[in-house]
């Protein structure tokens, strides 16, 4: 006999994150590189350990192969436990039929019995789409607090960016009277978080609501929610004040690398008392060559520089040999700039090998956007392709490369 | 192929008491981001091997710390995985196990209770103070195919080897049966010494363990094995691979400085399917701000690089403050280095700090060597 969990947590990791275009080809979002050694996975992941939330579903669909063998037994997370630790909970095939996730609330909704398990009062519904380091356990007291049936986390944006989020209307006690998904013209600017705590019989009342309901779309932001606001439940705001940023868009996943770096940078990862965790391999020491020349970088394990590398995040076993210059990009893991090729203003995916005396991408100042390089991708040498072009695969090069 | 490893943990401490005054020689740090041990358990476990004794004497918690559960190195098993040997005494004065073990065959006896309990044919003896990566599986084959009893692994000394304090030269016959076993005598070169690498049939061992206890022997080259090299089939093996013994406080520095060659590099740690494993301590990138300039160097993660670094070997969280100038230099986990200091072959421990402005050097020939969590 094992004790109940107070807090499951389940996490949505199906989505395909279209816009992020080459990156996502054959990963899920959620198991995109980040940081040089981490996936974004990893920030809801090593928030649920840090949180003391030692139970998580991670509710998988889409290319789940990377993300499934990445999270393995959950052992870099501490999620190796003997009851409850990290459970993938992929689609299934029932008795009355075989169904994808339909939508978030469906994906939660088709694994009720995987949360009743535990026998949890609190459930959290996390998502794998942002970054950002989060205390979940004060959201918890703060929704055991104001005695809610359901919490959502905010975070305050401009009146402009309130166009491309959920917004919550509340009243001086932080209580929701009104969301609006998306509204063209915001009346708060309190954004959802997509974080929802939950009692556990609420959401169940409402989740079996909502499958019966053949109209809906099975989705948080647009039915659940929606829903018991209407019926008069008590749904409350908890603030968050701190760094959160959607990665969901090739220019977004820039910048939030960007973020990591300069002299005060806005996201530090070597926080000791809240620490990301990933699955690394074996790799060796970092080794910075003669003639090397780096500024304003994060580097990480397996790396080897020859060349210059300015205002970049390496990920593990990058490789920038002679005569070669990086700036302003992020190079994700093994991948190899070739002797005297240029990268400007990109993102390259993992594996991928830039040959010789190649132009990818444009100075930041001039570009059109930022170059993409999708994962295992051999560029021959000499290529030049173009800022803003997107190559998830070789025979893309002949298109928008010379 | 059924083995079981034996590694002793403390055997070389004497080497460098600098680095082992509060630790093992199994832990003292090497390569940015390894322990001595990593190299001889990546090497099991790159062979198959995953049943491994630690056996240990003293000062043991720096490597209780390291090893952990041993998942590290996927050794943390229901069955077999990694056992921590600690020395066993009794609790009565003057008995005959009242007292630690001083050699390597009184630390086999403290540990024959383990080897009997093994169901494996064959154990693999090795010692830490050797830095290479080598397939076990290969001797062991071949240990087997000469029904061997017993199977010592040398390597060649060349003339750049300026210390070996304590080796045992190897002689053997054409084919390659071991003929005598010798203390090396400092400055003879050419000759095979013992890595410490031992492969021995497991019951031989034990019957042999008894025997040797029974006639008072005490030394495992001079007692157990030269007494017993008619009666017993005793080979040698040359080890071709790239080997690196570390014998004292100045080899400590220069086998460091070694990992600056990209050849040396690559033998340890770039070979296909035998890559060496360490604790994951999970560091944040190292974060090399603008205005630092960073040449020839190997650098663990989490560290923050603000000032000039050359020719270093430098382990996971440490910071070079601005204008800092360090060449030559070694520093170990959590080294923090304020601004405007310059150091050239300083070897500094864990947690050492050294205030701003300090102007420090040694000589490779000696190094300076700042202790652990020592302020300067």
């Amino acid at each position: 006999m094992f004790r109940n969990k107070e807090c499951v947590a389940m996490l949505l990791a199906g989505g395909q994150g279209s816009r992020l275009y080459a990156l996502t080809e054959k990963t899920a979002k959620p198991a995109v590189s980040f940081g040089g050694k981490y996936r974004i996975i990893d920030f809801p992941l090593s928030n649920c350990i840090n949180s003391g939330i030692d139970t998580v579903g991670v509710l998988t669909q889409y290319q789940p192969l990377v993300l499934n063998e990445y999270i393995g037994n959950g052992l870099p997370w501490d999620l190796d436990r003997a009851h409850g630790g990290v459970k993938i909970l992929p689609p299934y095939q029932g008795k009355d039929g075989a169904d994808w996730y339909k939508g978030t609330a469906n994906a939660i909704y088709q694994n009720m019995a995987f949360i009743k398990m535990y026998n949890p009062e609190y459930v959290i519904i996390l998502s794998g789409d942002h970054i950002y380091k989060m205390d979940y356990s004060k959201m918890i007291d703060y929704h055991k607090k104001m005695n809610a049936d359901c919490t959502i986390a905010v975070i305050d944006v401009t009146l402009e960016e309130a166009k491309r989020f959920g917004i919550m209307s509340t009243d001086e006690n932080s209580k929701i009277f009104k969301f609006a998904e998306k509204p063209q013209n915001p009346d708060s600017t309190k954004a959802s978080m997509g974080i929802y705590v939950f009692n556990t019989e609420c959401l169940f009342k409402y989740l079996t609501m909502d499958a019966e309901d053949p109209n809906s779309s099975n989705d948080f932001g647009k039915n659940i929610i929606p829903q018991m606001l209407s019926a008069g439940e008590k749904l409350y705001a908890y603030p968050f004040v701190g760094y959160w940023k959607d990665v969901g868009t090739i220019d977004s996943l820039w910048e939030a690398n960007m973020d990591l770096l300069g002299e005060n940078p806005e996201l530090s990862l070597g926080d000791e008392d809240w620490r990301i965790f990933a699955r690394h391999g074996a790799q060796p020491p970092q080794y910075i060559g003669k003639d090397a020349v780096i500024e304003n970088s994060s580097l990480t394990a397996g790396c080897e520089i020859y060349g210059t590398v300015k205002n970049c995040v390496l990920g593990a076993g990058v490789k920038v040999l002679e005569g070669a210059t990086v700036c302003d990009s992020v190079i994700m893991d093994n991948a190899v700039i070739g002797e005297g090729s240029e990268v400007m203003y990109s993102i390259i995916d993992s594996d991928s090998v830039i040959g010789k005396s190649c132009k990818i991408g444009a100075p930041i100042k001039s570009a059109k956007g930022i170059a993409v390089i999708g994962e295992d991708i051999c560029v021959p040498d000499g290529t030049v392709v173009q800022d803003g072009a997107m190559i998830s695969k070789a025979s893309d090069l002949d298109k928008e490369g010379k | 192929m059924s083995v079981v490893g034996l590694i002793f943990s403390n055997i070389h401490d004497s080497s460098i008491p600098e680095l082992t005054s509060k630790r093992t020689m199994a832990s003292v740090p090497y390569g940015c981001r390894y322990r001595l041990i990593d190299f001889p358990l990546s090497n099991m476990v790159n062979s198959g091997i995953t049943k491994i004794g630690v056996i240990a004497h003293n000062n043991y918690q720096s490597l209780l710390d390291h090893i952990g559960t041993g998942k590290d190195w996927d050794l943390a098993r229901r069955s077999g995985g990694i056992k921590i040997l600690p020395p066993f005494i009794s609790a009565y004065a003057g008995g005959s196990s009242s007292k630690l073990y001083t050699t390597r065959l009184e630390a086999l006896y403290g540990v024959m209770s383990f080897i009997s309990r093994c169901n494996e044919e064959y154990v693999v003896l090795s010692d830490c103070d050797g830095i290479c990566n080598i397939d076990l599986s290969k001797i062991v084959d071949e240990h087997a195919k000469r029904q061997a009893d017993v199977t010592i692994v040398t390597r060649k000394i060349t003339e750049d080897e300026t210390d070996n304090n304590d080796g045992i030269v190897v002689s053997f016959d054409d084919k390659d049966v071991v003929t005598d076993v010798s203390t090396y005598v400092a400055g003879t070169f050419g000759v095979e010494v013992s890595t410490n690498i031992v492969v021995i049939n497991r019951l031989f061992l034990l019957s042999a363990l008894r025997d040797a206890g029974a006639h008072g022997e005490t030394h495992f080259y001079h007692d157990l094995i030269a007494k017993r090299l008619r009666r017993a089939k005793i080979f040698r093996h040359l080890c071709e691979e790239q080997y690196i013994q570390i014998a004292s406080l100045e080899s400590y520095f220069s086998s460091s400085m070694k990992l600056l060659e990209s050849n040396v590099r690559d033998k340890f740690f770039n070979v296909e399917n035998r890559p060496i494993f360490t604790k994951l301590r999970n560091s944040a990138p190292t974060i090399y701000a603008s205005g630092s300039s960073v040449k020839n160097s190997c650098i663990a993660d989490g560290c923050l690089i603000e000032g000039t670094v050359e020719n270093c070997i430098i382990f996971r969280g440490v910071k070079v403050g601005r204008g800092t100038v360090v060449k030559n230099s070694v520093l170990l986990q959590d080294t923090f280095i304020g601004n405007n200091v310059s150091l050239n072959c300083v070897i500094t421990d864990k947690n050492a700090v050294i205030c701003d402005g300090r102007v420090l050097s040694g000589h490779s020939t000696m190094p300076f060597f700042i202790p652990k969590g020592t302020m300067v």
